[in-house]
């Protein structure tokens, strides 16, 4: 075959012979506003869509009723914390308010009676906060050294027990509950704010080891040899390098164990007692209790209520929230 | 000079060593400790407190002759097929969906994760005011004019767990559609491209070459689901409380029942031990397929 | 020559940001076309357009003398051949080449018959019942050429194909390819940013930047006779040694005045015969400029000192200072320099090219 065969074409000539090349346009096909007009009938541009096709209705209208559906339950709450009582007996709990009260929430909050406490949801509030502060900072600081040591500082059967930790997630809670029960009644702490607070720092322990130990291991090796080489030892190394580099992931591990600790159910109960009750917890026992007129207005308002932290959570740390929840699930 | 400053070799590992003695004391104190305790004891006749009198396999006999236990395991692996089923469908079908590079995914994202963030009990009970036969639903579709519609899984022995399933699905598909949109997202663009060269539609590329190609995510997937499965508690405990009578019990709820409330220690350990196997019995193979395959 | 590909006025752009701005080309058939660039220029782009991966905002193209601009990719009588391979992991080499035929309906005897003619031409029969997890980077490559090779296309469409193979794989596939093409005679474009690969390849490269098509030229034309100074200097390595200064006229014949030294240009060809007196840049290939014995034809020479020298076997290459300037020069690799050494060079002005200051094309 010939080596380069060259195109004649009326207005695109460009036969790479230095005499009869063309003015400076030809050698530049397709700049500028001076290239010709080769248009011919037929197809051009863009392919013509409808905006309405078939297939961005099947799409966009399977995910507005999807979403819809979501969002349903959330609705629903709020309407109904919004109404009086006679209205929801009335009414139909998808229809908004027709006079609108913010009673249930006062109630819900103040008022509300779990057993022979009449002091509201606020109580169980406040005793979230006192377990969820603590136990968040102590999981995180605990799980992050354990991760670092395990990054960069491998010892021997250090890998054999982060595997026993692991595998350790799996195993339901049913099965250690009891120990634990005996274990904290020993040293005194069994019912107890500061007992939770070792148990959720004991359960959050595999994923947050795992998150912390992946994270640290990302980190370029050769930061932490020259940071060995300039004579930095395994604390300085951990507080001056490690731990500004990975703020990100401790945001991450923030909003795991702020999200997982004020929604946890089952420890609160076992581990408190009434009076120092999670929120989660007094909620249960506020809208379960058998006794009295169900108010589905102050229910509803304390479900919200209670809801409300993490739903705060979600919604500020959008991305971050996502990457968390995909960081423990997809190697936990 | 060099080697003065430097820290020894022993110096330094004790450092590591001490920092990792809480999750030394984690792994091997409560997790296996713990583990192994409760299934010793779970041969014991133990009542109100541990007891270390060994009645052999009593309490198991107990277990599978109590119709409470029948039923939680029945109800759970109801629950848990069509919670494992519907989960991986809808959560493919929505991330499929949120990858057809469309507007306002992040908004579509948001809305349908946003359940994931709050908790079982808070969950159960907005479905249980839903799904209350008075003035949720059943009573709105009744004052549209349908006098006869009954749509009351609470209240009803017979389809209670789907109940329970419909809110768990609303509370989960959210995590599994992020899932399977991130490894939706890691598949190489150029192989959707190769198979528009090749002509396969796009539901065909799909199913024969995506969803194959996306085998770690679907296991993974589905070992968090079954793990979030045989957990589950705090929902049943919101929404139905066990009942109506006890229709809607699962095993959890049946060993925090015998530990807690009846004083039955020895059925709890029993119970629990039966969790812990049906979780050895699913997380094993999975393990060994993982994890041992890499290894040879 | 028939043309297999034309380009009408593409353009393509992506909200307010323009991609490809009403480019115009012609490819003839059988032609192998290569589309050279950095780095977002558009190269790739251009190519997805072509195989209808990305719908265009503007403009027509043209397959084998039919309008494809609105088709679907696997209407356009193409086959492509992607940087990451793009093969259907769980599927055998012998599914992956299969698998678009089968889902066309075409017949088994057939499918089999093409596999196999495929399999041969690139020598891969042994592989067919291998998953390509087992094979090897070229071997991958292969493949996926055969991928291509099956849908019996008129057009082959290579993006970037072996960037992701070491340097030696790279250099023998790049042979391969080059005896497929004169084997098969199809139409091929191929995108690269390897110049070597643009070089050795082609019938004729088009260097695009910035949505545009620079030059469209044979491989010898762009090395020797670059458009612009930009293709002037994306072209060869180490880079093309620029001068500043002006073109001036001296009693009818021009030369070039940098400083105070003038290169004498009666053997230069000018583009569009002699121009205007301007400022311009004089530019000279490493490889055009002598030393030694040499120098002693050459029209211009210059004085200069060795400040480094880079031996690369088959040739030597050696950094110089003229003055307050640094040349390139490559010399023979048995030159026996060294650091320090006062060297002279010289070359003959009617190799050179000489760019307009203000336009940077061609003088």
């Amino acid at each position: 075959m010939t080596k380069a065969p060259h195109l004649l074409k009326a207005s695109m000539t460009y036969d790479g012979g230095p005499a009869d090349t063309g003015p400076d346009m030809s050698l530049r096909p397709g700049s500028g506003a001076s290239a010709a007009n080769r248009i011919v009938d037929g197809p051009a541009g863009r392919k013509p869509r409808k905006a309405l096709s078939r297939r961005n209705i099947l799409i966009y209208g399977t995910l507005i009723v999807v979403c819809l559906y979501y969002l349903l339950p959330l609705y629903v709450m709020i309407v109904t914390s919004l109404k009086g009582m006679p209205e929801i007996r009335l009414g139909n709990i998808f229809a908004p308010p027709v006079e609108v009260t913010f009673q249930p929430w006062v109630k819900a909050w103040a008022e509300a009676c779990t057993g022979l406490n009449c002091d509201g949801l606020s109580r169980g509030f406040f005793n979230s906060v006192k377990i969820l502060v603590p136990s968040v900072i102590l999981s995180i600081i605990i799980a992050s050294i354990n991760g670092y040591a395990l990054a960069n500082w491998r010892f021997k059967g250090s890998e054999t027990f982060f595997t026993i930790l692991i595998v350790g997630a799996f195993i339901p809670y049913q099965v250690m509950i009891y120990p634990i029960v005996i274990m904290l009644r020993e040293v005194g702490l069994y019912g107890s704010l500061t007992g939770l607070v070792i148990v959720h720092t004991i359960f959050g322990m595999p994923i947050l080891t795992l998150l912390f130990r992946n994270y640290f291991a990302s980190v370029p090796q050769e930061l932490f040899k020259a940071a060995r080489v300039d004579g930095a030892g395994f604390w300085a190394i951990y507080f001056q390098i490690m731990v500004p580099m990975s703020l990100p992931i401790f945001v991450v591990a923030m909003i795991l164990q702020v999200t997982g600790i004020w929604n946890d159910f089952l420890f609160g109960v076992i581990y408190t007692k009434p009076d120092l009750y999670p929120m989660t917890v007094q909620l249960n026992n506020i809208v379960n209790s058998t006794q009295g007129v169900k108010e589905y207005n102050v229910n509803m308002a304390a479900t919200i209520l209670t809801g409300l932290v993490p739903l705060t959570i979600y919604f500020i740390s959008g991305k971050l929230f996502v990457r968390g929840i995909a960081a423990g699930a997809v190697k936990g | 000079m060099a080697a003065a400053t430097k820290p020894s070799r022993w110096h330094r590992n004790l450092n590591a060593k001490l920092a990792a003695i809480p999750m030394i004391v984690t792994a091997l104190v409560v997790f296996i400790g713990g583990t192994v305790w409760t299934v010793v004891y779970s041969f014991t006749n133990s009542k109100l407190l541990p007891r270390e009198k060994f009645v052999g396999l009593a309490q198991y006999d107990r277990l599978w002759s109590s119709s409470k236990w029948l039923i939680s395991i029945e109800n759970l692996a109801i629950y848990g097929a069509f919670s494992l089923v519907f989960s991986l469908l809808i959560g493919f079908v929505l991330a499929a969906l949120l990858d057809q590079k469309i507007r306002f995914e992040d908004t579509f994202r948001t809305i349908l994760l946003y359940p994931f963030a709050l908790s079982f009990i808070v969950t159960g009970l907005a479905w249980q005011w839903i799904l209350n036969p008075d003035f949720g639903v059943q009573q709105v579709v009744r004052n549209l004019g349908w006098e006869s519609f009954a749509f009351d899984p609470l209240y009803n022995p017979e389809i209670v767990i789907y109940g329970i399933l419909i809110a768990g699905l609303w509370q989960g598909t959210g995590l599994i559609m992020c899932l399977m949109l991130a490894g939706l997202r890691g598949i190489d663009e150029d192989i959707w491209k190769a198979a528009k060269i090749d002509g396969i539609p796009m539901w065909k590329t799909y199913i024969f070459i995506v969803i194959p190609m996306m085998r770690g995510i679907f296991i993974t997937a589905i070992v968090l689901i079954a793990s979030g499965i045989i957990k589950v508690y705090d929902l049943v405990v919101a929404q139905t409380g066990g009942g109506p009578g006890i229709s809607s019990e699962v095993p959890a709820k049946y060993v925090y029942d015998a530990m807690f409330l009846s004083q039955n220690l020895g059925q709890g350990f029993a119970a629990s031990t039966m969790m812990l196997l049906t979780v050895v019995i699913i997380v094993v193979p999975w393990a060994y397929l993982e994890f041992g395959g890499k290894r040879k | 020559m028939e043309t297999s590909i034309a380009i009408n006025n593409l353009s393509l752009s992506f909200g307010n940001l323009e991609v490809l701005k009403d480019l115009n080309l012609d490819v003839g058939k059988g032609e192998f076309l290569v589309l050279l660039g950095s780095s977002g220029c558009g190269k790739s782009t251009l190519l997805n357009c072509i195989a209808g991966l990305l719908d265009v905002t503007g403009g027509q193209i043209f397959i084998g003398g039919r309008n494809v601009t609105w088709e679907e990719p696997s209407q356009r009588g193409i086959g492509m051949v992607f940087q990451s391979y793009a093969l259907y992991p769980q599927m055998t080499v012998g599914g992956n080449l299969s698998f678009g035929l089968k889902n066309a309906g075409l017949p088994k005897a057939e499918i089999e018959e093409r596999v196999n003619r495929a399999a041969k031409i690139l020598q891969i029969e042994p592989l067919l019942k291998r998953k390509p997890a087992a094979l090897s980077g070229g071997q991958r490559q292969r493949a996926a050429i055969g991928r291509a090779l099956v849908r019996d296309a008129d057009v082959f469409l290579f993006d970037e194909p072996l960037s992701n193979l070491d340097a030696k794989l790279r250099a023998d596939l790049r042979v391969e390819i080059k005896q497929l093409h004169q084997k098969l005679h199809n139409t091929m474009i191929y995108v690269t940013h390897d110049q070597i690969e643009a070089m050795t390849l082609a019938d004729r490269i088009a260097i695009m930047r910035g949505g545009r098509i620079l030059q469209l030229a044979s491989p010898n034309e762009i090395y020797n006779r670059p458009a612009s100074k930009y293709v002037a200097e994306f072209i060869g390595s180490p880079t093309m040694n620029f001068f500043e200064g002006s073109l001036e006229e001296i009693g009818g014949s021009y030369a070039f005045k940098t400083g105070d030294t003038v290169f004498p240009l009666d053997g230069y060809t000018f583009q569009n015969g002699p121009p205007a007196s301007g400022d311009a840049w004089f530019g000279i290939r490493p490889e055009h400029m002598v030393s030694g014995a040499e120098t002693a034809n050459a029209p211009v020479r210059l004085d200069g000192k060795v400040e480094l020298v880079e031996p690369l076997g088959s040739d030597t290459l050696a950094r110089i200072t003229v003055g307050e300037r640094t040349l390139w020069v490559r010399l023979d690799g048995q030159a026996d320099i060294s650091h320090g050494d006062a060297i002279q060079v010289g070359f003959d002005p009617a190799r050179a090219n000489i760019f307009d200051k203000a336009t940077e094309n061609r003088n």
